[in-house]
């Protein structure tokens, strides 16, 4: 009788989405990473190697490095933010209580709706004349048109919406933690402070990195909430690294040094994963 | 009804052997135990019959069939798995019917053989329940139909009473033995319960370290084990073994083993041929009562004497208690020899 | 902590969560002479006028339709790509699976930013600029990492002396997976598909850079680029926002438990 291989070819289960990762996501950045090293524009005829030229010209871009801060601003302050409530939030609700599916609902709802619908609802509320935060405030603050505001204003949105899944993220994590542990600390005599500090902190840092890469890397590429709702104004206030790319490509209709532009937003991603992955091999030590 | 051969059937992980070079035949019809201890191989050696891994070395033969590198499907087996692994989305029907459907079977076939399997195995009445509804005997009874439901012509089980408590696992070993006798399917049976070996099977082979130690039938593998291995596997309570100068104290001992008077040696012998008494009797050994345990039936005495540890059988009645002394009756035809350090058996002819 | 503390503590939430919205639902139904002023906060009489211009005025039914279309098409196809693959990664022996995994993970991090110029380029070559396909390609592949991250978890989670049993059984490895594996992974494939369909409802970048007319806009970007003559429609917005979120509240409160399921396997997994 003739001896046949077993038929487990994992790889026709592996292939039809291998080649869409590919050909949507590996080879675009392929093309953007070449396209970087390129004078490619509409106006300039066309494409022509250039080499580093156009990070040079990125280094001396004045307003690439306005982007840049405004990016880092709005990172490092939003995801801080988010991590702080989130974590009281979380704490606050960690013990078992009824209207817990209810509660998840309506915690949900922020994340849920689309960034550039949360953005036109926040617009309305942000208006200087005739919108409800100003009016409850009492103020006659010029929230989406004042440099000063701007940004602050992005980030408070950015914070209502996210923050719920930090919540989520944080909530499942304490859920882990065995009510043992609590036990045996009250035994011991710890209270409140010192339970939250030595305790319950520690076995969370693991969720706490899942919650501080996700959420920093989702700040990095940010481009929906600050393009409706500013579009990037007023005078480049709220421009981050993606609108300024955006902008460059679409508009300007320059794809060498967009695509430059592009690379910089992937390098920050990428440098702040390696960043957390180096963080979280030492944590593990 | 296949017989089964190896023929230096191995299998490692990694450069770790897990199985030495097995050649071995299982004859049609037959009911035949792998025992051993846990990690000994058992159970790699039942999964390398039915598929679910490749040897790397050797070959399988169903008949004059080689199967090693057939898929599971395409070999004909059923196996019965310690978890029973029983399909939870589906009811017990479609659990027994599911290898008739994977092979397309006709509807009506289908429904006749598992209603002969349900009746054969007192299902019946179970048939529409989910397999989180049933009890660990019932589910142990459908993981039995579904594998006879497709007169397979080898059955495979590994260690299918293990997860029962002790009153059922009794009772599944008479249904297991009245199956085999209805269907007389070539089956290999794994298990690390020496008793359920010797009780079901009419050939054993123990396994240990991933070779084969001995086999033979359970009566044999009892009263003659090939080293010290199979001795103190087999058997229970376990084998009594003195070792060292005491082996030659022992009266009436001195004189078996001419042959090997100056090497070192371990005697073992049989607690249910240890005779206990109260008194002292011409030949017996004294040995200070450690532990008594009353079976019912038997009086269980361990003692020590000379540092080593006897165990032997008293009269139910006899009035014994901890820290006295017994006398222990060693017989010196039921004794068994073994090579002090490689535990190879040493006959005296 | 006092539950008098936690439930005060819990109203506020709740509240800041809501009150957006909340906010956005009275301006849908405030008259338009009413919109420019404040106070009153509450209207002094409710209307419709705002719903039904933008379903007459608009093509908001199509939009909406557009959206619904996409994402439905996507959560199939990101499914049907990313269930075997999962099932490979799981069950099957597969060399590299570690690396595999991450590298799918890392996938999953990229700006959208960084692709989005070739791949317009590249659609509009293929003449598929302006059209549903563009976004059903390019979502069902973005959404394929996460998918297939949750999808390998809830195989890997299986016994797997069931796949074992089906192989014995007589099931080709594909069987095993049509037959055992699929039917018993169920609420991972529903979690998976429930935050597919959330990704391809909200996505906004690709949206708005491949298509051009309300042929193939969807719904973030018809309403982040809504037509207003003279001043900013508010109320028409509002009205919109409002029709937009009703099916996203109904997904969020009947498949809560499913949608967190899906969020946190990842993550406390890590």
């Amino acid at each position: 009788m003739k001896l046949e291989r077993e038929l487990d070819r994992p790889l026709w289960y592996l292939l039809p989405g291998g080649v869409l990762l590919a050909a949507v996501t590996l080879f675009p950045l392929a093309h953007v990473l070449w396209a970087s090293l390129e004078r490619r524009s509409v106006l300039h005829g066309p494409p022509r190697f250039v080499g580093l030229e156009n990070y040079l010209r990125l280094a001396a871009d004045e307003r690439f490095w306005n982007a840049l801060g405004n990016t880092v601003y709005f990172a490092a302050v939003s995801v801080a933010l988010e991590l702080l409530l989130g974590l009281a939030i979380a704490l606050m609700l960690a013990r078992a209580w009824r209207g817990r599916a209810l509660f998840y609902g309506v915690i949900l709802l922020p994340w849920a709706v689309p960034t550039a619908v949360s953005a036109r609802m926040w617009e309305w509320m942000y208006d200087a004349e005739i919108g409800v935060l100003n009016y409850l405030a009492g103020a006659h603050v010029n929230w989406l048109g004042s440099p000063a505001w701007a940004l602050n204003a992005a980030i408070a949105m950015d914070v209502w919406k996210s923050t719920p899944f930090v919540v989520l993220l944080l909530l499942a994590g304490l859920q882990g933690i065995p009510q043992d542990v609590y036990r045996a600390a009250a035994v011991d005599g710890a209270s409140g402070w010192s339970v939250l500090a030595r305790i319950t902190l520690p076995l969370l840092a693991p969720v706490i990195m899942v919650a501080l890469v996700f959420r920093t890397i989702d700040a990095f590429r940010v481009f929906d909430a600050i393009y409706v709702l500013t579009g990037g104004g007023p005078a480049d206030s709220t421009e981050t690294l993606s609108i300024y790319a955006y902008k460059a490509l679409f508009q300007g209709l320059e794809f060498g040094y967009g695509s430059a532009l592009a690379v910089s937003v992937f390098a920050c991603v990428g440098l702040a994963a390696l960043l957390y992955a180096r963080l979280m091999r030492e944590a593990l030590r | 009804m296949a017989r089964i051969r190896f023929a230096g059937l191995e299998k490692r992980f990694g450069t770790q052997p897990v199985l030495a070079p097995l050649d071995l035949v299982i004859e049609e019809g037959e009911f035949f135990t792998f025992v051993g201890p846990s990690g000994c191989g058992k159970s790699t050696l039942l999964h390398l019959i039915a598929g679910i891994e490749a040897p790397d070395a050797g070959a399988i033969y169903f008949d004059d069939d080689r199967v090693e590198g057939l898929a599971p499907g395409a070999r004909d087996v059923a196996m019965v798995f310690q978890s029973y692994a029983l399909y939870p989305h589906l009811t017990v029907r479609e659990n027994i019917a599911f290898p008739l459907r994977v092979r397309g079977a006709a509807r009506a076939e289908i429904g006749r053989e598992v209603g002969r399997v349900a009746e054969a195995l007192g299902l019946a009445a179970l048939l529409d329940r989910r397999p989180r509804e049933l009890s660990g005997g019932q589910r142990q009874r459908v993981a039995l139909g579904r594998a006879l439901v497709r007169r397979p012509r080898v059955f495979l089980m590994d260690e299918p009473l293990s997860n029962l408590d002790a009153r059922l696992r009794l009772e599944m070993r008479e249904e297991l033995k009245r199956l085999h006798e209805l269907y007389r399917i070539t089956t290999v049976y794994v298990t690390h319960d020496q008793e359920e070996a010797m009780a079901l099977s009419q050939r054993m082979a123990v396994l240990a370290a991933g070779r084969v130690q001995q086999c033979g039938a359970p009566q044999q593998v009892y009263a003659d084990p090939a080293n010290l291995l199979v001795a103190q596997f087999i058997g229970s309570p376990p084998i009594n073994i003195i070792r060292g100068d005491a082996v030659r104290d022992l009266p009436g001992v001195a004189a078996l083993l001419p042959a090997h008077a100056n090497e070192p040696l371990a005697l073992g012998v049989r607690p249910a041929d240890v005779r206990v008494h109260f008194e002292e009797r011409p030949g017996t050994i004294p040995a200070e009562v450690t532990l008594l345990e009353p079976t019912g039936s038997d009086l269980w005495v361990v003692g020590r004497w000379r540092g080593q540890r006897l165990n032997g059988r008293a009269a139910p009645g006899v009035r014994l208690e901890r820290g006295a002394t017994a006398h222990f009756s060693i017989p010196s035809d039921r004794v068994y020899f073994f090579a002090a350090d490689s535990g190879a058996r040493l006959r005296s002819d | 902590m006092r539950p008098v503390l936690r439930a005060a503590g819990l109203a506020l939430v709740i509240t800041w969560c809501l009150a957006p919205f909340l906010w956005q639902v009275i301006t849908s139904v405030r008259p338009a002479a009413e919109l420019m002023s404040l106070p009153p906060l509450i209207p002094t009489r409710l209307t419709a006028e705002h719903y039904a211009a933008i379903f007459a005025g608009h093509p908001f039914l199509r939009i909406i339709a557009n959206s619904a279309l996409v994402a439905a098409c996507t959560t199939l196809l990101a499914l049907a790509v990313g269930a075997p693959a999962a099932f490979a990664l799981a069950l099957l022996r597969v060399r590299g699976r570690a690396v595999i995994l991450a590298g799918v993970l890392a996938i999953s991090m990229f700006p959208p930013i960084a692709t989005v110029s070739p791949l317009f380029l590249a659609l509009s070559a293929l003449g598929l600029h302006d059209t549903l396909a563009a976004l059903v390609i390019t979502y069902t592949t973005f959404s394929l990492p996460l998918a297939v991250w949750l999808l390998t978890n809830f195989f890997a989670a299986l016994p797997r002396e069931l796949y074992a049993a089906a192989r014995v059984d007589g099931c080709t490895a594909f069987g095993a997976f049509a037959r055992v594996a699929l039917p018993l992974a169920a609420p991972g494939l529903l979690a998976a598909g429930l935050l597919t369909f959330i990704f391809a409802w909200n996505e906004f970048l690709f949206a708005l850079t491949f298509t051009a007319t309300e042929a193939a806009r969807t719904i973030p970007v018809g309403i982040a680029l809504f037509p207003g003559l003279h001043e900013v429609p508010y109320g028409e917005i509002a009205a919109a926002a409002v029709t937009v979120t009703l099916p996203v509240v109904a997904l969020a409160c009947v498949f809560q438990r499913r949608i967190v399921e899906g969020l946190t396997a990842g993550a406390v997994k890590g």
